[in-house]
């Protein structure tokens, strides 16, 4: 079955990026697919390669970047919510005409078209959020 | 159309979880996650509103938030099913839509 997976809040904020996490581990391990995984509001903060935790903490943003290298997932983040919070792909630094860029690998920056096209494309989708 | 409800907030705290079993249709399933867990408990001021829901309504727990609440499967009312994260992925999958109570 070809799951989309929606996340509407941030690492670190309560619980719901590491559930989502766990449940996107799940599904790939009983043979799903995963179509996508759409980042929303807070949840862009997924997407930061600067998030630097103490030491003997989970590192929430390279656990996806490993996920999606490991099963070439398909990682979105919403634009405008990434704009907001300064989370910024070499291009949209650019265009911005901003110094520097943030996003870690395996994510990509576009449009909520992407979480419509999901849901049409998936057979479930699934939101984790507070 | 079953649905497969999830709810992630305590009870005694949001309304979100009375909301959603003010609106399970018979043969939904609903699924206690993340603060919600603690709804899973007995003898609370919101178990008999759960039970009331249980007759035809499917219940579940994801087992290992109530673990790391440090809060024991012995006093989850009778008839709620733990699940693990497995149960979580089986459950989207035999109901035709999930809704998140967020």
């Amino acid at each position: 079955m070809k799951f989309t997976i929606m996340i509407n809040e941030g690492p670190y904020q309560h619980q719901s990026s590491d559930t989502a996490l766990q449940f996107a581990r799940a599904v790939l391990a009983q043979g799903h697919e995963i179509f996508r995984i759409f980042f929303y509001h807070d949840g862009v903060n997924n997407g930061t390669r600067l998030s630097v935790p103490p030491a003997d903490d989970r590192l929430v943003q390279k656990e996806w970047s490993e996920l999606s290298k490991e099963h070439d997932l398909d990682l979105v983040l919403c634009i405008a919510a990434a704009q907001r919070r300064g989370i910024m792909d070499e291009d949209e630094a650019k265009r911005q005409g901003l110094d520097a860029n943030n996003i870690i690998e395996g994510f990509r920056i576009s449009g909520l078209g992407q979480l419509i096209e999901g849901g049409i494309e998936s057979d479930r989708t699934v939101v984790f959020g507070d | 159309m079953a649905m497969l409800h999830i709810v992630n907030k305590s009870p005694f705290e949001r309304v979100s979880f009375r909301s959603c079993l003010n609106h399970v249709k018979p043969g939904d399933s609903v699924l206690m996650i993340e603060d919600a867990v603690v709804g899973a408990y007995d003898n609370t001021s919101f178990s008999d509103k759960l039970k009331a829901s249980m007759s035809d309504v499917s219940v579940y727990v994801l087992g290992g938030d109530l673990v790391a609440r440090g809060l024991s499967e012995d006093r989850v009312i009778n008839g709620i099913k733990s699940v693990d994260y497995a149960g979580f992925v089986d459950l989207t999958v035999e109901n035709e839509t999930t809704q998140s109570w967020l």
